[in-house]
Formats: structure tokens, C-alpha cells, sequence
């Protein structure tokens, strides 16, 4: 499990930091694989009745090829398209599915196993209906998953005070489950999945449906579960704020297949080769001026210009318009990690040299540009 | 006890307490809904009562070996037993696998099945308090010919836990084909209709015709009901009894020996095509 993974795990901003994480990791997957075999039959009644005679079925991969290494203590967000494999992984992870090929060991343990000391260990936040029993209140539902983790009582009056105060709960905890909003669903069923103080959580799409202020509270909330209790979160989301505010890394899958795995700054670095060149101009001058000289204008709305830059030409750029334009104001951009998330989907399948990021310099480099510009960069 | 790597007995004990008081709480929630489970559960075997009594009636008071009042005591020592041994499990079960609530249950560090027992259990005594006292009431309005022999009484409690146990065990083994089959609905309502049967519920078993009477014994159906009906009114014969008690514990020890061995192959099948 140890070797052959070293090699094998691709990328880190710091290699030495990646040792450690192949030396001792906490959550290893090697050449997972896993195939449904999905009934399937034509349409119209013939088939129908053929079918019932003799199944067909068909092969149909959900996870390829996924190998990676995460290390004690790291928060890693887990990307792909729908029906790219998140799911199966994190489930196979969990120790719900049984892999058609594949090692892995999460804590030393096979997850399919489901060893009583394993899953004492772990989380798996999936969906809202999960820990919480529908017809009583919250605080009852903690009262059962202490007596079924064996919580000792100490602990768990600890546990659930901390869990009280970090997603305030307190209002919460008389009230029956089906009595609750989505967002404060989904507050109680993260407490109740972590009443057993788990190392490792597996977090499905944890603020999937909630508002934007109740999508924050879950996420400082993770990073100082994560802080405190030092736990290794692995987590899928469709909100790249999440992956933003939450992960040092990214593992990005696509069909099945590892396609990145490295810091969010890396991915940028890697998939988005352009920078965008947002421009004021003074006055009336823009329609008098050969813009497209500077770059490829992506966008023209009145006086404000948006050129879209190779990065190597971005600083060089930058000079020369604020040397020859009438610039009133000027803004350097990556563009935003979700189009570059959605351009690696589309990319993803074509890309011959999957799970080869950039290496450590390239992904320090300063996102923002190397230019001083005047007028503040934003992102 | 089931897989072999069981939570040790203490800890058990700490999680039916935990149960026990959170499904108390919580079937007291739903008094209504109680009230109108509970009234089914009468009705039923009222139903049969009078119409079994009507044709003992009209038979020249007595059908079958029964009188009136012995139909009238089958029926309401049966409506007790009934709903002391009935679970659910069938139903929950084919609902959980469908609607994707098997994953959580699976990630628990304890086996399902005792979640469901608590439950079982806390339901049979939470409504065992109202039962008692209708069975009791509509006994003596309907005149119910009940004088249990001492030993008929004493070997009751056993036969009846040996029920409760047996016909659990064997509902939850049925309700594991729903790892394997689609819409169970089906197989339960076979089952359930199997269950009414032989077991005893529309008719004592001695009313049936004899080949009835053999596979009700031969399967575990009357050893599921019917046996302790029986016992407690005072028509088996202590060979009769002794007899059952045999068949009891044989059917015990067998469904309680596939239990894990199905549930570990119906779990295999759950995570091979997808939890």
C-alpha cells in the first residue's frame, strides 16, 4: 500500500508535505474500479416479454480508475460533472459499495468490511435524511446515535455543547425533524453525524439546497471541525465557494478517471492559460480605438473593456494600455474557478496526459499577476 | 449474535434502553394514528368472532369443536397474541431498500435488527396497555368461555415470547428478499395472506382441512400464533404442547441460523449494485 503509491500519487505545492501524506495516509485508493451491471432491454412489447425470459445486462463503468493518497487532517474537494464517480468513490469510501477492482484503505481498514471499529470512526453526510429520525425531535435523535456509537457521557455532553454552539442548534434540538427548514435540517444531521467525534468525514454535496448565509455556516463550520478535531473531510460540492473557502486541494474526476489532483491555485494555473484584462476608458474614446490590438476583446459594454490575454503576454499587455489608452480604471482576472472547473469538464475527455499537473513553481505562481497595477486587482 | 462480531451485552442493554424511551416518545406523538392501527386490529378478529360465533349459533351452538363463547375467547386471546407477535419489518424493509434509507443504517457500528426489535417492542407494550383492557371488555360482553387450565397459563408465557422471537425472525428473513426483488410488494402480500391463514386468524386451524392443518405445522405459521392461542385456552394436550414447544424452538434455531449467512448475502448483493 505504502510504495508503489508514492509513485503513483500525482502533484503537491509541497512535496514533502506529500510524503508525509503517502507515508501515513489516512485515506489510500488504488486502480478503484466499479461497474453496475445495469438491466437492459428494447423497447415495445417483444423485448419486454423477452426480457423476461432472458435478462440482458450491460457493463456500465461509474468509476474507471481513481488512485490518491490523502494525509491526516486534510480537507479535499472531491470535483467532477455529474455521473462522474463522486459519489460511487465517496460510497465505496464509506464502505457501501463494493468495488469491481481496486485497494483501498481508509484508517487501515477496508471500508466494505464495515468493521464495527471502522465505521465508530468515519461519517458519511449524504442527502438530508440520514441520522435524524423524521417523527422526533433532534435532540432525541442525538440521545439514540449516542447509544448506538457508545459515546461515554462525558464526552458526548461535550460533543453536543460544542455542536450546539458552532451551528447553533440550540432552538433546535425540542424540535421534531419534519418541523425543519432545509438549512437547519441540514445543521442537525451534520451534528448528529459528528456526535461520535468521527476522524474522517465524507461530506455528499453537505450545502446542496441551502441559502447563501447558511451555506457559510456549514463551511466555517467543517473548517473548524477540521481544526479542532484535526479530521480528515474528503467532500463533494457543486458550489466551487465551498471548495474555495474549505480545501487546500482538489481531486477532480471525470468519467471515472483522475483527471487533477492538486492545489486549487495549480488548477487555475493549469486549465485556465488566459487571464482577463478588465479596462475603464475615459470619455467617449473607446469606439475610435483598434482595441482588438491589445488582445481579444471578449466583452464591450460602453467604456468598460474586457480582453481576454495569454498570461505570459498579461503584464506586457497591461503596460501598454495603460501607456496608450485613457484608462481609468483597470482589473486583472483569472477567470472564476467555476468556468475553469467547467472547461476541464469539457476538456477532460480529450486530454491524453490525465492526472499530470503542473509542477510545485508553476502552481506558487501568483495568481493575481506579477504587474503592480494601479488600480486594485480583483479576482 | 448476528455476524459474529456482536456489541457486547451491556452496551446492547444501553442501546434498547435508548430505543425504547426515544419510540415511546415518539409513538405517543402519533396517538391518533395509534387509535386508528389499534381499531384495525380489533376489528378484525371481532369480524371473525361474530361471525364464527353466529355459526356455531345456528349449528346448534357448536361448530367445529367450538362453542360461541369458545370462538369468542379464540378470537380475543388471538387478537392479543396477534398483536404481540406482529412486526412490520416487511414493509419498512421493501420501503428503506427502495428509497435509498438502507445506506445509513448500514453505516452504524450495530446491526439493523435491533433497532427494529426495539422498535417492535415498544410498540407491543405501548398498545399491550390498551389491548389488554378492550380484550378483557369485549370478553365479557360477548360472554367469552375462558377458564385456562394453571399449566395452560404458565406454559403460555414461554410459548409466547418462543412466538414473538420466531415470528420476528421470520419476517425479517422474508423482508430481506428486498435486497434481491424490486417491488416486494408482491411477495408481501402473499406472505401476509399466507400469514392470515395458518396461523389461525380467520379460523382456528382445527377448523381447516387436514392437508391446511399440515403445512400450517410443517411451516413455521402456527408456531407463530396459533400455538400459544391454543395453548392458553386449554385445548392442546401436554404431548400436544410439549410437541409445539419442539417445533418452536427447531424453527428458531434454523431461521436464526440462516439469518446472518442471508443477511450477509443480501448485503453483498445491496453493495453490488449500488447502495
Amino acid at each position: 500500500m505504502i510504495s508503489p503509491l508514492a509513485t503513483r500519487v500525482p502533484t503537491a505545492p509541497d512535496p514533502t508535505l506529500r510524503g508525509a501524506a503517502t507515508r501515513d495516509a489516512t485515506i489510500s485508493v488504488r486502480g478503484l474500479r466499479k461497474t453496475y451491471a445495469v438491466p437492459e432491454r428494447e423497447a415495445g412489447a417483444v423485448a419486454a416479454v423477452r426480457s423476461l425470459v432472458r435478462r440482458t445486462t450491460r457493463e456500465v463503468p461509474a468509476v474507471a480508475d481513481v488512485g490518491f493518497a490523502i494525509a491526516p487532517g486534510e480537507v479535499v474537494g472531491f470535483l467532477g460533472p455529474n455521473g462522474a464517480g463522486k459519489t460511487t468513490t465517496l460510497k465505496v469510501l464509506a464502505g457501501l459499495l463494493h468495488p469491481s477492482a481496486g485497494e483501498v484503505t481508509v484508517l487501515g481498514h477496508v471500508p466494505w468490511r464495515r468493521d464495527r471499529a471502522y465505521l465508530a470512526q468515519i461519517t458519511l453526510v449524504m442527502g438530508q435524511r440520514n441520522q435524524l429520525h423524521w417523527d422526533i425531535p433532534v435532540g432525541d435523535s442525538f440521545v439514540l446515535n449516542r447509544a448506538i456509537y457508545r459515546i461515554p457521557e462525558r464526552q458526548y455532553r461535550e460533543t453536543v455543547d460544542e455542536l450546539v454552539d458552532l451551528l447553533g442548534l440550540e432552538e433546535l434540538l425540542p424540535k421534531p425533524v419534519r418541523n425543519l427548514s432545509l438549512g437547519e435540517r441540514m445543521k442537525c444531521e451534520l451534528a448528529a453525524a459528528l456526535l461520535h467525534r468521527p476522524r474522517v468525514l465524507f461530506l455528499d454535496e453537505p450545502t446542496l439546497g441551502l441559502d447563501v448565509s447558511a451555506q457559510r455556516r456549514i463551511r466555517a463550520f467543517v473548517a473548524e471541525y477540521n481544526r479542532r478535531h484535526e479530521a480528515t473531510v474528503l467532500l463533494t460540492s457543486h458550489y466551487m465557494a465551498d471548495v474555495e473557502a474549505l480545501c487546500q486541494r482538489v481531486i477532480v474526476i471525470h468519467r471515472g478517471r483522475l483527471l487533477y489532483d492538486g492545489d486549487l491555485t495549480g488548477l487555475v494555473a493549469r486549465f485556465a492559460p488566459d487571464k482577463t484584462v478588465v479596462v475603464e476608458l475615459a470619455g467617449d474614446a473607446a469606439p475610435e480605438l483598434d482595441l482588438a490590438a491589445y488582445g481579444e476583446v471578449v466583452r464591450r459594454d460602453g467604456g468598460q473593456v474586457a480582453f481576454r490575454v495569454p498570461k505570459a503576454a498579461a503584464a506586457a499587455v497591461v503596460g501598454r494600455l495603460l501607456a496608450e489608452l485613457p484608462v481609468v480604471d483597470l482589473t486583472v482576472e483569472d477567470p472564476p474557478v467555476e468556468d475553469i472547473i467547467e472547461r476541464v469538464f469539457r476538456e477532460g475527455g480529450a486530454q491524453g496526459d490525465v492526472a499530470s499537473p503542473p509542477d510545485g513553481a508553476a502552481a506558487r505562481e501568483p495568481s493575481d499577476g506579477a504587474v503592480a497595477v494601479p488600480a486594485g486587482v480583483s479576482r | 449474535m448476528i455476524a459474529g462480531r456482536a456489541a457486547g451485552p451491556r452496551a446492547l442493554l444501553g442501546l434498547y434502553r435508548a430505543q425504547f424511551a426515544v419510540h415511546l416518545a415518539a409513538q405517543m406523538q402519533y396517538r391518533v394514528m395509534l387509535a386508528i392501527w389499534l381499531i384495525g386490529l380489533v376489528l378484525q378478529p371481532l369480524m371473525y368472532l361474530v361471525v364464527w360465533a353466529t355459526v356455531a349459533r345456528s349449528q346448534g351452538g357448536e361448530a367445529g369443536g367450538f362453542t360461541a363463547g369458545q370462538f369468542a375467547a379464540y378470537f380475543l386471546v388471538l387478537m392479543v397474541v396477534n398483536q404481540l407477535t406482529f412486526t412490520w419489518v416487511t414493509e419498512v424493509t421493501e420501503y428503506r431498500v427502495r428509497e435509498g434509507e438502507f445506506s445509513p443504517l448500514l453505516l452504524r457500528p450495530v446491526h439493523p435488527i435491533h433497532a427494529d426489535l426495539a422498535e417492535n417492542l415498544t410498540y407491543k407494550l405501548l398498545t399491550l396497555t390498551l389491548t389488554l383492557p378492550i380484550a378483557l371488555l369485549l370478553g365479557v360482553s360477548f360472554g367469552a368461555d375462558f377458564s385456562p387450565p394453571v399449566w395452560a397459563v404458565a406454559a403460555f408465557v414461554p410459548a409466547l415470547g418462543l412466538a414473538v422471537a420466531l415470528r420476528f425472525v421470520a419476517d425479517w428473513l422474508v423482508a430481506l428478499l428486498a435486497f434481491w426483488v424490486t417491488r416486494m410488494t408482491a411477495i408481501n402480500q402473499t406472505y401476509s395472506v399466507l400469514t392470515i391463514f395458518l396461523t389461525g386468524q380467520i379460523a382456528p386451524l382445527s377448523l381447516f382441512p387436514e392437508p391446511v392443518r399440515v403445512v400450517a405445522a410443517v411451516l413455521p405459521f402456527r408456531w407463530m400464533v396459533a400455538f400459544p392461542v391454543e395453548l392458553l385456552l386449554g385445548r392442546l394436550s401436554a404431548r400436544e404442547t410439549l410437541v409445539g414447544f419442539g417445533a418452536q424452538a427447531v424453527w428458531l434455531v434454523v431461521l436464526v441460523a440462516v439469518l446472518p449467512w442471508a443477511w450477509r448475502a443480501g448485503v453483498r448483493r445491496y453493495s453490488a449494485v449500488g447502495a
